[in-house]
């Protein structure tokens, strides 16, 4: 936020941010519903019917970037594992609708998905119950990635771990997660992942009206998930974050408790990321132990990037910038894509560091710079 | 334990045969008699040529056995024998080829199921006394199933002319289990002292059998319990020598390839995610060789590649790791985040690349001749050649880069900027050319693990993504910028994850490894073999 | 860890403090004592403990022997960084270590003497007293005109001058200032003294300095430090005249 000449901050709830927010919030909710179900069908504006999920994927791509912006960009902590609670959410909203398929799916079991049937599992684990329950578990996609952010978190930071070490060990939790998913024993699918989806909430997946629905519903979780972060980012504890990000230990001299701060903003990041998961997965059809892969993870940081880093705007210009190029590469010419994802993170860390974003933003002496330079013996 | 019928016949008239002089008429009119019309004299026939002992019935009886035993015209019997191409006829008594067959004049001699269980039962008698000695191992270890009496006999008599010391301890072993089911009381006290000593599963299954069978002499009991409990710590220090060794080949493996990572790292404090790459890339510089010898080059000399792989490959990954250091991690010093993003991108086009140019199913890489096979050091498991070949090498590899360090100038400025990268600097010390020869050093090491990968994995484009965040782990748990902490990290990660696999299963014991990783660095958060000091406390 | 009943009077007491690295003895059975209210001079060659001693008193390093006191009960050795900052002891470190990506009034605000838990973070308020406050504390370190450029743009002794204030608004009981006036220019070193002088009316101050004109200028008792353990003690003039002291700066 830009300071005024007294030093006070500029309002970070000011009017013409309200402007903006609401616009944005408006054309998202409201133009791409219309242009889908209004429209005449083979009018040009219309929006195809295939887009709509797509488009609610990219917001929960936006949401997953926002959240690791939230860590990354105000706080430091470069985790290369956040795509675990993303896969957490989506694996416990799969859950529910893996169970709301009842007697529907190939084994007719009304009780047991098809995959445990297969596996001759004569009953329910202990972990599925209460997942018939759609309160149950929406609850559990807020609370199994926030308890588990919360442990990791408390572990980590504790021991003040930071830095290129934390990333590394945050890439093998995922990685050990990926692991454990893919055990066809562990009771969630094993390789094939969680599929086959019939409805939500008592309404069919496939219908176009609940596509919009989900697709709406991600427009609001985005939406109150941006400004969830800007509170932060604006309160007193944003500005202890940055100082964190930047000089640790000095923070902790003043007499903050660094750790929890950091465990504060963590355990928040991984719940929206879970939150996100979950509105992934009705979009998108399955989830998979694949979402637990740590090359998913790392991506998520070049969205962060190549939007801008320490923006939150930029978070979410940057997953949508980047996943658009993904679906139309892998579609047009298949082989190019990993080359111009791999040319994205060397660029946007060599030659574009402050992003999309950054580059549109006119640079000012005022406002703090995205990616700060370290000071000799300092961690980054 | 069913001994069959027909065996226990055949060997039972062989016996008695042995024990009368054969005569080679005896031999001739019992083939002669195959010519019979009838099952019941074609199988007495056999069962008495078994019982014959006579070496030359066995091509018969598997000519018999294959469709090509003929009766000829003129009443001979005869033996079609494929050789290359061409097929030829031989006199079953005499051996002799025959120069001229009308093939229409040879009426085929055939066989049925019970025909056949007689000839596999005289055969498996016979090849004891085979002239070949692999037939007479496969029968002296082949006895093992059926111990009998008339089996002990067989197998003494077997042992008497036996020459080979390997087939002598063979059917020695056969002998004390036919004996155990068969003999006196001291002869099976003997049997069971002497079976103890093996580390063979067969053989405990067959004391298993004893121990349970109703026999109640306590005596022998005793010596049973004795020998199965002898048998079982022998089959555990085989199973931990066999984990152990395997362990360490892991850990050979990991060291190779965490080894250029933390010199990469210690020295410069780069994170390099297209390490793994730099591995992947050495695999592949051994396949081309292999294939540049095989489309150039004379095939007496192709076990040759493999030596001259292993510097092109360090050659090779070495300078793809300079330039690499030129063009890009230069530019991102002191910022440790950044450099692991951007070289995570150079992973993913180097990955895409060799994709491109190679496609993406595994290549075939074949061991040179002098590192296939292994041999058996104490009984119950291989130490195969090529893992042996990888832990010394790894271990050459860790010597010669440990001289390297300590005993040449470029090693002193290494360790130099290590330690206080601005104080050398000033003492004349080039950093950045330090910088560049490091990382072409770590990665052409990691070349050169991936010439040592090729001979024991698959050679893919994903063979980076494989090892790398293993090599981190071993980088983190040991300690980084000391070799030491590498070789210590690397072998007990490599032990440890082996010792885990039988326990646990092979993701389980991953897991578990590295949850007590993560655990371990609350503890230690700057690995094992920490570097102490302010200097080193000044890093993240 | 506290103690039940004061072991001493003074505010802070160091007795018998040793820290070694590795066999090197940084500290050698350092015995010091501070009162209230007293401004105190820390002096000595390099080498001679002075860092370490405050690393000691501010938690970041653990004495191998010894006690460390302050206000008797409070046993420093046992306690970390946060919680000894929370009893009202501040640093300034050789370096200036203002936060550089914050503005000089975000860098004032975040010492201001306000609860440090985090959910009170999250919903703090900037009301008009706390706003008054750091307005008059810039006042104070002559920082005004500055307050709303980016910390890492000042000049070296104005960083200095911040980070002093950041102490400052704290309301912390005892500072600690490393080489306070390190890379200054002399007209920053005179305001400064003006600075440290009027801030030792209301609180205890020890400076650790190299510059003698600067010790003189301040005035006060001067303790001396040589090889981890205390040299000589008193006046300015007291101890320049000290046979002891004289031999370790000047050599026989």
């Amino acid at each position: 936020m830009p300071a005024l000449s007294d030093g006070r901050h500029k309002s970070a709830w000011s009017p013409s941010f309200w402007a903006r927010f609401v616009t944005c919030g408006m054309v998202l909710a409201l133009a791409v519903p219309a242009l889908n179900a209004w429209a005449p069908p083979g009018s040009p504006v219309a929006l195809p019917d295939y887009l709509v999920p797509l488009l609610g994927k990219y917001l929960c791509y936006a949401l997953l970037a926002l959240s690791l912006d939230l860590i990354w960009g105000y706080a430091g902590i470069l985790s290369l594992g956040h795509g675990a609670f993303f896969a957490l959410g989506g694996y416990c909203m799969g859950m529910y609708l893996m169970r709301q398929i009842g007697t529907r799916g190939v084994y007719g079991n009304p009780m047991l998905p098809d995959f445990m049937v297969f596996l001759n599992w004569k009953e329910l684990p202990w972990f599925w119950w209460g997942f018939d329950h759609f309160a149950y578990a929406v609850a559990m996609v807020v609370l199994v990635p926030g308890l588990l952010a919360l442990v990791f978190g408390w572990l980590a930071f504790r021991s003040r771990v930071t830095g290129v070490y934390l990333s590394i060990i945050t890439q093998a939790m995922t990685y050990a997660l990926m692991l454990a998913f893919f055990r066809n024993d562990m009771g969630f699918g094993g390789n094939n992942g969680m599929t086959d989806y019939k409805d939500i909430l008592g309404w069919d997946v496939h219908q176009p009206l609940t596509r919009l629905g989900v697709y709406i519903t991600s427009v609001f979780a985005l939406g109150l998930g941006f400004l969830l972060c800007r509170y932060v980012t604006a309160s007193k504890l944003g500005r202890v974050l940055l100082a964190v990000r930047d000089t640790e230990s000095r923070v902790r001299f003043l007499g903050y408790s660094v750790t929890n701060a950091k465990l504060f903003v963590f355990t928040l990041s991984a719940v929206l990321a879970g939150i996100a998961g979950a509105l992934y997965v009705p979009q998108v059809g399955i989830i998979n132990p694949s979402e637990f892969s740590p090359g998913n993870s790392i991506e998520i940081a070049i969205w962060v990037s190549v939007g801008g880093r320490g923006t939150l705007v930029g978070a979410i210009v940057g997953a949508t910038v980047v996943n658009s190029a993904k679906t139309w590469l892998t579609g047009a010419a298949p082989e190019t894509w990993l080359f111009v994802l791999g040319a994205l993170f060397v660029l946007s860390t060599l030659v574009f560091p402050r992003g999309v974003v950054g580059l549109l933003r006119r640079p000012s002496g005022v406002r703090p710079r995205a990616a700060a330079p370290v000071p000799a013996g300092e961690q980054a | 334990m069913i001994v069959r019928l027909p065996r226990l016949a055949g060997l039972i008239l062989l016996l008695l045969a042995t024990s009368v002089s054969a005569k080679a008429d005896d031999f001739a009119a019992l083939v002669g008699n195959l010519t019979g019309d009838s099952f019941v004299e074609k199988e007495a026939a056999v069962i008495a040529l078994g019982a014959l002992g006579d070496p030359r019935a066995i091509p018969i009886f598997e000519a018999l056995s294959d469709g090509r035993l003929f009766r000829s015209a003129d009443g001979h019997v005869v033996i079609s024998v494929t050789d290359g191409g061409t097929t030829r006829a031989r006199d079953a008594v005499t051996g002799d080829d025959i120069a001229s067959v009308d093939p229409d004049s040879l009426g085929r001699i055939i066989v049925n199921n019970r025909l056949r269980r007689a000839i596999e039962g005289a055969l498996g008698a016979l090849t004891l006394f085979s002239t070949d000695p692999v037939s007479r191992l496969a029968a002296a270890q082949d006895a093992l199933r059926h111990p009998s009496a008339p089996e002990a006999a067989l197998l003494e008599k077997a042992i008497a002319v036996e020459k080979d010391p390997e087939i002598h301890a063979a059917m020695q072993q056969s002998l004390a289990a036919a004996r155990l089911m068969s003999g006196s009381k001291e002869e099976r006290l003997a049997a069971v002292r002497a079976l103890g000593m093996t580390t063979n599963p067969q053989i405990r299954n067959l004391l298993d059998e004893f121990r349970a069978s109703a026999d109640t002499d306590p005596e022998l009991q005793k010596a049973a319990d004795a020998a199965l409990a002898s048998i079982g710590d022998r089959l555990r220090l085989v199973g931990i020598a066999a984990n152990l060794f395997q362990g360490i080949s892991l850990g050979s493996v990991l060291l190779l390839a965490a080894i250029g990572l933390a010199i990469t790292f210690g020295v410069m404090g780069v994170i390099n995610m297209a390490h793994g790459e730099m591995i992947m890339l050495g695999a592949y510089t051994a396949y081309v060789c292999q294939q540049l010898f095989r489309a150039y080059l004379p095939a007496e000399w192709i076990d040759a590649y493999l030596p001259v792989a292993v510097p092109v490959a360090f050659l090779f990954a070495g300078a793809v790791g300079v330039a690499l250091e030129r063009s890009v991690i230069r530019f991102l010093y002191g910022r440790p985040l950044e450099t692991l993003l951007a070289t995570w991108g150079v992973s993913l086009i180097l990955q895409q690349a060799v994709r491109s140019i190679f496609g993406s199913p595994n290549k075939e890489v074949s061991n040179p001749r002098w590192m296939t096979g292994g041999f058996d050091p104490i009984g119950g498991f291989t130490i195969t050649w090529n893992r042996l070949y990888i832990i010394v090498f790894c271990f050459i590899v860790l010597s010669v880069l440990a001289l390297i360090l300590n005993r040449t100038s470029f090693g002193l400025h290494m360790r130099a900027v290590t330690q206080n990268r601005p104080m050398a600097s000033v003492m004349g010390i080039r950093t950045a050319r330090v910088d560049a020869l490091t990382f072409g050093l770590g990665s052409g090491i990691a070349g050169m693990a991936g010439v040592a990968l090729s001979q024991v994995g698959n050679v893919s484009p994903n063979l980076g993504t494989i090892y790398i965040v293993d090599s981190f782990l071993v980088v983190v748990f040991g300690g980084v910028g000391n070799l030491m902490g590498t070789l210590v990290g690397a072998l007990s990660l490599g032990i440890v994850n082996k010792l885990l696999e039988p326990v646990a299963g092979a993701i389980l014991g991953k897991i578990v490894v590295l949850a007590a990783i993560i655990v371990f660095i609350q503890r230690r958060p700057r690995g094992l073999f920490a570097l102490k000091g302010r200097t080193a406390e000044a890093e993240a | 860890m506290k103690t039940a009943t004061p072991m001493t009077d003074a505010l802070l007491y160091l007795n018998g403090v040793t820290v070694s690295f590795d066999g090197f003895k940084a500290l050698n059975d350092l015995s010091l004592v501070v009162d209230e209210g007293e401004l105190r001079t820390i002096i000595g060659p390099n080498g001679a403990g002075k860092t370490t001693m405050m690393d000691v008193v501010t938690g970041k390093t653990r004495p191998d022997a010894g006690e460390v006191f302050f206000r008797g009960t409070a046993d420093l050795s046992h306690l970390d960084e946060t919680e000894i900052a929370n009893l009202g002891i501040g640093r300034k470190f050789q370096r200036p270590t203002v936060f550089e990506n914050l503005t000089v009034f975000d860098n004032l605000e975040l010492s201001l003497a306000d609860s440090r838990g985090t959910w009170r973070t999250l919903f703090a308020q900037l009301t008009s007293d706390r706003h008054d406050r750091i307005a008059a504390t810039l006042a104070r370190i002559g920082l005004t005109e500055q307050s709303g450029l980016l910390a890492g743009l000042l000049s070296h002794g104005q960083k200095q001058w911040l980070e002093i204030g950041m102490l400052l608004i704290h309301d912390r009981t005892l500072l600690l200032l490393d080489e306070p006036v390190a890379g200054m220019t002399d007209r920053e070193t005179e305001a400064t003294t003006e600075l440290i002088l009027d801030l030792a009316n209301d609180r205890t101050i020890v400076v650790v300095e190299h510059d003698m004109a600067f010790v003189r200028s301040l005035g006060a008792r001067v303790t001396v430090l040589h090889e981890g353990a205390v040299l000589a003690e008193g006046s300015i003039d007291h101890v320049q005249n000290h046979p002891r002291v004289i031999e370790v700066y000047l050599g026989r």
